[in-house]
């Protein structure tokens, strides 16, 4: 059960992982983002049935942080729509000098 | 149980994918509140059941809201514009990304092998505290400093949301 | 010399100087005979940047500064006149009253004086220490006597040139320099004072840099001497190699560990031989001295006669025990001696310019030093590197005088004749008797005429080269006896040259020229004086060191000196081991010539020989008719072009060294420097280039790029993990 868990947990975070490189909308990135946390809870979740509840409470946490980087990362998103009328992350290189 | 597991894991996957290449923002998201549940299942049939609720109720139902409120906010609904990479690079990425979970795969096929020694403590808590207390207890006593910091975190992220979001005065 | 020691002894005993303490040498301040000239280079020098800057504001202001007239000159041209004699002067005194101490105490062992620790690393340490002994004492004596005499002499001979306040700062810097060579307590201390003289010896030569001949000069001999001084310095290395240090006592101390003759000590003492081939020009270095007689002449007298070029000999005297160990090193530094004595000797007889026949004369002289030290006789080549300092700083200075008088004749007509020429010369007797008459003296001297200061350390190293030779297990005997042949044959030649000198420059008619003629004067006091002290010293130097075989017969005044060899007894503390080597391995020296004869025969027959040359050119230099310079065509042929043009040396090396370094220099700079390392560093710089262009490929500012890059970083790593 718990390899079939960890499983799981692979699978879902290659298919965030996989989002995150091939989108260029900023949301679904960030959804995919989400994704990849997800599968790190379920990972967690499934080590606790071998390592004790710490496993669940660090997940309590990340879910934690979670919600707190929803919240600033959406305030980005719509601070930087509001600058170029769009999400899309190729439209800004802003990372380049 | 096995077939519970498969079932959720079969939706998870499903909806996992649906998110990735789905072309309307809120049809991803849709996909993502699936996967979200069908990972609550699982966190059940793993003996988390507080997480399990959780995940529904903050995961699926507070922060999936807060997306979709954006993408309204932002008008993105209509939007369906292809905006998947394509070629080389999808398949190059594609190809890393599969190397990783391969290279994955061969560890974690030996996981069960391992004592699981932590769900009879689990299984012993929840029989003691019940559902909420077997992990509300560590984090009130021993994990108690890092629970008051997510706290400061919680308050730091709103206001930083509030200061990034609100338009200029 | 011996005028100078009575009253000395009187003050050392009249000092206060107890009886009872007559064994211990206190020194007096040493190191204020350093630091003086020092202080006479720095006052001197803030006086020649402030008339610097003064003159170059009156230029700005349209002016000249005026120094014609000598009542309205500026202070800073007449403070050097007090600043740079008086404190060679002082250093003289210190230097008398030190004398005085240790000559009335038996030092045994050298004094160091230990001021700090100058270089520190891992097992080398060199101290700034003075090394006072009897041998830097007399260095110490010749350096601030005769320099101070010269510094006097300057004031005349320098008074009226605008670089006055420079001039005398470089001077006062070379005393220090050459004070800190002949008092360090080290090799590399002396190495010091090595580049130190050389670098004053550059200034000097160059001092009137305006002119490009001179300024050239003074790069050869300053370019020449760093050939020499490559071998100094690694002779020093293979000291330290072999001693862990290259401080005098201890390297002496342990110097016999060497084998006798081996390759280590050889080499070591043919390196010091280089560099003091280079400093004492000597064959094959000594080409740069007689184009050094471009500096103002007192210069040519300190540095070129009297005290630099002599640092050679100084290094190998000082260096006694390692040569004594090592006969081949000290039969190449005789044979180089005598070589170059003859060599030059004979350049000398086809000079014009009186300043190159002393030229040819001090090299020639230096090599007969060089001689006395490579058979051994250290004392009598230190003997007469103190004569010869005697002597030729006084045949310079009396050139000076000359050339002086001269220029002022032919200034006043605005004339361009040379003034150094001796065929523009003759009869100048008549108008400047006093240098006339002590030119004279010091003629004599150099030509070993008995009983002149000359006559007795030439004699005696020609005498000490013959009793060496036929020793009894002499290495290379035979060679001994042509050394003495040759030596004594350079010896006629001296008489004769120096003699032609005096002819042509103070005999016959005058051939200056009618107008100018009337403008020659004698020198004033401030000139003359200093050539009248020295000329005392040319007669009476040489009787501090009447050798004891002779000393009772008719050449040594019947026994009338009480210094009967007093040099050599003075200097036996420090040569004692030298001589211990030599006699445990070559045995006695020989008491006669190879040709039979005792010393007082020999000596004899040199001097009348030496009268009878001098005598006879007299006759035959005299009756030629010399013409001025304007009207002589004379081209010598023959073996006269050969000595007129110095034998090509200078054309040899032109031909064979600086061409083909130029031709090398030129290679390494176009092909080797421009094109293959420059190529190197920019293609170098290409790759990296090119490499940083590639790279920026990646940096696309597309969040997805780097998301994927660090991806693949994951699966570097997890990679490595796993697998």
């Amino acid at each position: 059960m718990i390899t079939e868990a960890l499983m799981l947990s692979a699978i879902l975070f290659v298919i965030g992982t996989f989002g995150v490189l091939v989108r260029r909308n900023a949301i679904i990135m960030f959804l995919c983002i989400e994704l990849q946390l997800n599968a790190v809870n379920l990972s967690f979740v499934a080590f606790s049935r071998m390592f004790g509840i710490e496993g669940q409470i660090f997940v309590f946490f990340v879910m934690t942080v979670a919600a707190a980087e929803a919240a600033v990362g959406l305030a980005i998103i719509i601070s930087i729509f509001r600058h170029y009328e769009t999400v899309n992350v190729d439209s800004f290189n802003l990372l380049k000098w | 149980m096995t077939f519970f597991f498969y079932l959720f894991a079969g939706v998870a996957i499903g909806g996992g994918i649906g998110v990735v290449m789905s072309k309307n923002p809120v049809a991803s998201l849709l996909f993502m509140v699936t996967t979200l549940a069908a990972m609550a299942g699982t966190f059940v049939l793993l003996e988390a059941h507080f997480l399990a609720a959780i995940q529904i109720i903050v995961y699926a139902g507070a922060i999936m809201v807060l997306f979709l409120f954006v993408i309204m906010l932002l008008n993105l609904g209509h939007d369906y514009r292809k905006d998947l990479k394509g070629g080389a690079f999808a398949v190059l990425s594609f190809g890393v990304i599969g190397s990783i979970a391969g290279l994955l795969a061969t560890r974690l096929r030996t996981a069960d092998a391992m004592p699981a020694e932590g769900a009879i403590a689990i299984d012993a808590a929840l029989a003691e505290h019940g559902a909420v207390g077997a992990i509300a207890e560590p984090l009130y006593t021993t994990y108690v400093v890092p629970f008051e910091i997510t706290g400061i975190l919680l308050l730091v992220a709103i206001v930083g949301a509030v200061v990034l979001a609100k338009r200029e005065v | 010399m011996s005028a100078v020691i009575a009253p000395v002894i009187a003050l050392a005993q009249g000092g206060g100087q107890a009886a009872a303490e007559a064994a211990h040498f206190e020194p007096f301040l040493p190191g204020l005979v350093v630091l003086l000239p020092l202080l006479g280079f720095v006052l001197n020098g803030i006086l020649a940047l402030r008339h610097g800057r003064d003159s170059a504001a009156a230029v700005r202001r349209g002016e000249e500064l005026d120094l014609g007239d000598r009542a309205s000159r500026p202070a800073t041209h007449t403070l050097p006149t007090w600043i740079g004699p008086g404190v060679l002067g002082a250093a003289f005194v210190i230097t008398l009253v030190n004398f005085a101490r240790m000559f009335g105490a038996d030092l045994e062992a050298p004094v160091i004086v230990h001021y700090w620790t100058w270089i520190a690393t891992g097992t080398f340490t060199v101290e700034a220490a003075l090394q006072l002994d009897q041998l830097s004492m007399i260095m110490m004596m010749v350096v601030t006597g005769v320099g101070f005499l010269i510094h006097v002499f300057s004031v005349g001979y320098m008074r009226d040139d605008a670089g006055y306040p420079r001039y005398f700062a470089y001077l006062n810097l070379f005393v220090f320099f050459m004070l800190v060579l002949v008092m360090g307590s080290s090799y590399a201390l002396m190495f010091v004072g090595w580049e130190g003289v050389g670098l004053c010896s550059y200034l000097l030569i160059g001092y009137w840099f305006s002119d490009r001949e001179k300024s050239d000069a003074g790069k050869k001999a300053f370019i020449v001497n760093r050939i020499g001084d490559v071998g100094f310095l690694i002779a020093m290395f293979l000291l330290f190699r072999a001693f862990g240090t290259v401080d005098f006592v201890p390297v002496f101390a342990e110097a016999e560990t060497l084998v006798y003759a081996g390759g280590l000590v050889t080499a070591i003492t043919l390196f010091f031989f280089l560099g003091a081939v280079g400093k004492s020009a000597q064959i094959p270095l000594h080409i740069w001295l007689p184009d050094a007689m471009a500096g103002p002449t007192p210069v040519s007298a300190l540095i070129h006669a009297a005290t630099m070029v002599t640092a050679g000999v100084y290094l190998v005297a000082r260096s006694s025990v390692l040569f004594a160990l090592a006969p081949l090193s000290s039969a190449v530094v005789a044979g180089i001696g005598v070589l170059t004595a003859l060599f030059a000797a004979t350049i000398a007889l086809k000079q014009n310019d009186i300043k190159k026949v002393l030229a040819y004369s001090t090299v020639s002289q230096l090599g007969y030093m060089f001689v006395g030290v490579g058979v051994g006789a250290y004392a009598a080549g230190v003997f007469h590197l103190m004569t010869h300092a005697f002597f030729k700083a006084l045949l310079f200075l009396g050139s000076g005088a000359v050339i002086h008088a001269m220029h002022d004749a032919y200034h006043s007509t605005h004339s361009h004749e040379d003034a150094q020429d001796m065929r523009n010369m003759g009869g100048l007797k008549t108008y400047m008797p006093i240098t006339w008459a002590t030119m004279w003296i010091a003629t004599l001297a150099i030509s070993g005429i008995w009983p002149f200061a000359g006559f007795f350390s030439k004699d005696e190293i020609i005498w000490q080269t013959a009793a060496f030779g036929g020793a009894e297990n002499a290495p290379y005997a035979a060679l001994y006896s042509v050394y003495w042949i040759v030596a004594l044959a350079a010896a006629m030649l001296t008489a004769f040259y120096m003699t032609r000198m005096m002819v042509m420059t103070f005999h016959g008619e005058n051939r200056t020229g009618a107008e100018e003629s009337k403008h020659l004067h004698e020198a004033p006091a401030v000139m003359w004086v200093p050539l009248a002290v020295l000329a005392v010293l040319s007669v009476f130097g040489g009787w501090i060191n009447v050798p004891e075989a002779i000393q009772t017969s008719w050449v040594g005044l019947f026994g009338a000196l009480p210094t009967g060899e007093w040099l050599h007894h003075w200097l036996e503390p420090l040569t004692a081991q030298a001589h211990h080597i030599q006699e445990a391995n070559l045995g006695e020296l020989a008491h006669s010539a190879p040709f039979g004869g005792g010393e007082v025969l020999w000596a004899t027959i040199s001097t009348a020989a030496a009268a009878v040359v001098v005598f006879l050119s007299i006759r035959f230099v005299g009756g030629q008719k010399t013409v001025p310079v304007a009207q002589d065509e004379t081209a010598p042929s023959g073996f006269g072009a050969v000595l007129l043009n110095k034998y090509y040396v200078d054309e040899f090396y032109d031909r064979f060294v600086v061409q083909p370094i130029v031709r090398a220099s030129r290679f390494c700079w176009k092909t080797i420097d421009s094109l293959v390392i420059d190529g190197a560093v920019n293609a170098v710089g290409l790759v990296a280039k090119a490499f940083g262009w590639g790279v920026s490929m990646f940096q696309t500012g597309s969040v997805n790029t780097y998301a994927f890059i660090l991806t693949v970083g994951v699966l570097v790593i997890l990679g490595v993990a796993v697998l």
